[in-house]
């Protein structure tokens, strides 16, 4: 069966895949007939309303799906689709309550427009109560238009089935968030990445640069038991009563928090086993504060400091020293991570900038053991980024066997030398610089 | 930090990760707090076999909490009461690949004296404060408020 789903037209790069991501996690056959990211009005394959409605329940970006009930260029040709499709579907509605609406893309009309549009259809022959709200069924008109045309180009009719979760959106507001910071990832993207790693009740997701927690919060939110750790202790301690428990109280997750830990992820404790159902992170990339790795700039250091005769890192409010660490060295360790981590078919979703120019362009990193299953692009003003997915392959399936080449560690070294994002960003993206 | 985690993590020294001793870190001086929580049977059926069982066996005997059985319950002992006979041999099938089927899920409903169990030391007994000891190493890292600090010296990077 047809059916159309009904995207809110923002973030048109993530639309498909987690579409396809979830029909992944539910075990649903999904073939996608007519998308384009021109359009918030997609076409599917489904076996089942069922599987429509699976689907679409936990989805972000879609704000519901509806059963096909006719398309066309123009008004004639869907009214012949409509007629031959529904022969059989419409004597079931004939007494239902029902309420008829129209939905247009870059096009309005107006009230009498409107009205006139929908007795157009009066040939359906529903009989039942006109009501706005708990009707049987729910019918809507989608016309799309370019802009400013004064016809629509493209027209369709659908049987409204099921709303998405689009609702979290405004939930998880940051605004009406109690403990965030500048790098706090909006809600939306949070969720849609969540649904990108797949969180599911019982599994478990680690954030190895937590921050203040928004991307585990998405995940909990949609039933996964998570943990996070951060080099910086002010994340997970924070100040006074706001901090990344208390974001997970603000939302009745507590019971989906496992713990949060102060690590490095090149230092990182967990045993490297397969203990991991997924991982999400936004590696930070140095535009705020440069990298960051446990170690000394110069490689001194590697003599204990005694202080009053107790060692340093024994005092309290000892702070270890940090030495500065190259973005795509950084990378390389979290696939490196994940790839020893994650159980069979485990997914590793990772955010990283991809400035808009080619001299700057980040290259997206590879490991034998992942499967890139999605590179979706964020685009901003001045530059971009992306959200990398990745899926653990069964041990038998890895067919590239050579270690990957370690990025040169850097020594003795800037951050800003080493983060040609983090230059580049700063020189205000000039084309002219040729030096980086 | 959660007994669960504890069970999770071993000396953060990279000379350490690959020694036996490095695992598990021994609680020293811990502050023990009950923090209670919602039993999420899904999540105990899923981690149980990621669980390092005689690890988790001795840090309760250091931190002086009712020994454990000798040999960890697999999974079809969380779902049901674990007097039913022959459920052993055959419990060891791979994990569910998400999709619980409906029968799975009402199994899930009720779960057994031993997922209760569990669930009390593995993600409601907490080291509030204290010290986790590197057997290999010596190398203390310090837990506040329930959160462990295993940044490094820089003499031990
Ligand atoms: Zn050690």
């Amino acid at each position: 069966m047809e059916y159309l789903v009904r995207f809110a037209q923002v973030h048109t790069g993530f639309h498909a895949a987690e579409l396809e991501s979830l029909a992944s996690l539910n075990g649903i056959e999904l073939e996608i007939l007519k998308y384009s990211a021109n359009s918030p009005f997609c076409i599917v394959w489904l076996a089942s309303e069922e599987s429509a409605r699976r689907l679409i329940s936990r989805s972000i970006l879609a704000s519901g799906i509806y059963e096909v009930w006719g398309s066309g260029n123009d008004y004639a040709t869907l009214h012949e689709d409509v007629l031959s499709r529904t022969s059989q579907i419409r004597p079931k509605y004939r007494k239902s309550s029902f309420r008829f609406t129209v939905d247009g893309y870059q096009g309005k009309r107006s009230q009498a427009s409107q009205r006139a549009l929908i007795e157009s259809f009066s040939y359906l022959g529903f009989d039942g109560p006109i009501r706005m709200h708990n009707v049987e069924l729910n019918i809507c008109l989608f016309e799309e238009y370019q802009a400013h045309a004064p016809e629509p180009e493209r027209v369709f009719l659908g049987r409204w089935l099921a709303e998405s979760s689009r609702a979290a959106v405004t939930k998880y507001d940051l605004k009406k968030r109690h403990y965030i910071s500048t790098t706090s990832m909006d809600a939306e993207v949070a969720l849609v990445t969540a649904n990108m790693v797949q969180a599911q009740p019982g599994k478990l997701v680690y954030d190895p640069f937590v921050g203040t927690g928004s991307l585990l919060i998405a995940c909990a939110h949609f039933g996964a038991v998570t943990i996070g750790s951060d080099i910086d202790g002010r994340c997970i301690r924070g100040k006074a009563e706001r901090h990344i428990v208390s974001n997970y109280q603000q939302y009745q997750l507590l019971h989906r928090y496992l713990d949060g830990f102060i690590s490095d992820l090149t230092h990182c404790p967990l045993r490297q086993t397969r203990l991991l159902d997924g991982i999400v992170c936004d590696p930070p990339y140095g535009v705020r504060e440069g990298l960051k790795v446990l170690g000394t700039k110069d490689g001194s250091g590697k003599e204990e400091v005694i202080i009053d005769g107790v060692p340093a890192h024994l005092r309290p409010n000892f702070i270890p020293p940090k030495k500065p660490y190259s973005f795509e060295a950084m990378l390389d360790d979290v696939l490196e991570f994940a790839a020893s981590s994650l159980v069979e078919s485990g997914r590793l979703c990772m955010w990283m900038p991809s400035a808009n120019e080619d001299e700057v362009e980040l290259e997206i990193p590879t490991h034998p053991a992942l499967e890139i299953v999605a590179v979706c692009v964020q685009p901003f003003n001045k530059w971009s980024r992306r959200l990398l997915t990745y899926r653990r392959l069964p041990d038998a399936d890895i067919r590239d066997e050579t270690p990957r080449a370690k990025k040169e560690q850097a020594v003795g070294a800037h951050a800003d030398e080493l983060n040609r994002f983090r230059k580049k960003y700063f020189e205000g993206f000039k084309t002219t610089s040729k030096d980086i | 930090m959660k007994l669960l985690t504890l069970n999770f993590v071993t000396c953060a020294r990279k000379s350490c990760k690959t020694l036996p001793a490095a695992f598990p870190l021994h609680p020293r001086d811990a502050e023990l707090e009950i923090v209670e929580m919602e039993l999420n049977p899904k999540f105990l059926v899923n981690i149980l076999p990621r669980v390092e069982w005689q690890a988790l066996r001795t840090v309760c005997q250091e931190l002086g909490l009712p020994t454990l059985p000798d040999i960890m319950p697999v999974q079809q002992d969380l779902l049901q009461p674990p007097s039913l006979p022959g459920r052993e041999s055959e419990s060891q099938e791979g994990e569910a690949e998400g999709e619980g089927g409906s029968e799975e899920e009402d199994a899930l409903q009720k779960p057994s004296q031993t997922a209760q169990d569990l669930h009390r030391v593995l993600l409601e007994t907490t080291i509030a404060n204290g010290k986790l000891v590197c057997g290999a190493c010596g190398h203390e890292y310090a837990v506040k408020e329930g959160i462990a600090n295993f940044l490094l010296p820089s003499h031990m990077v």
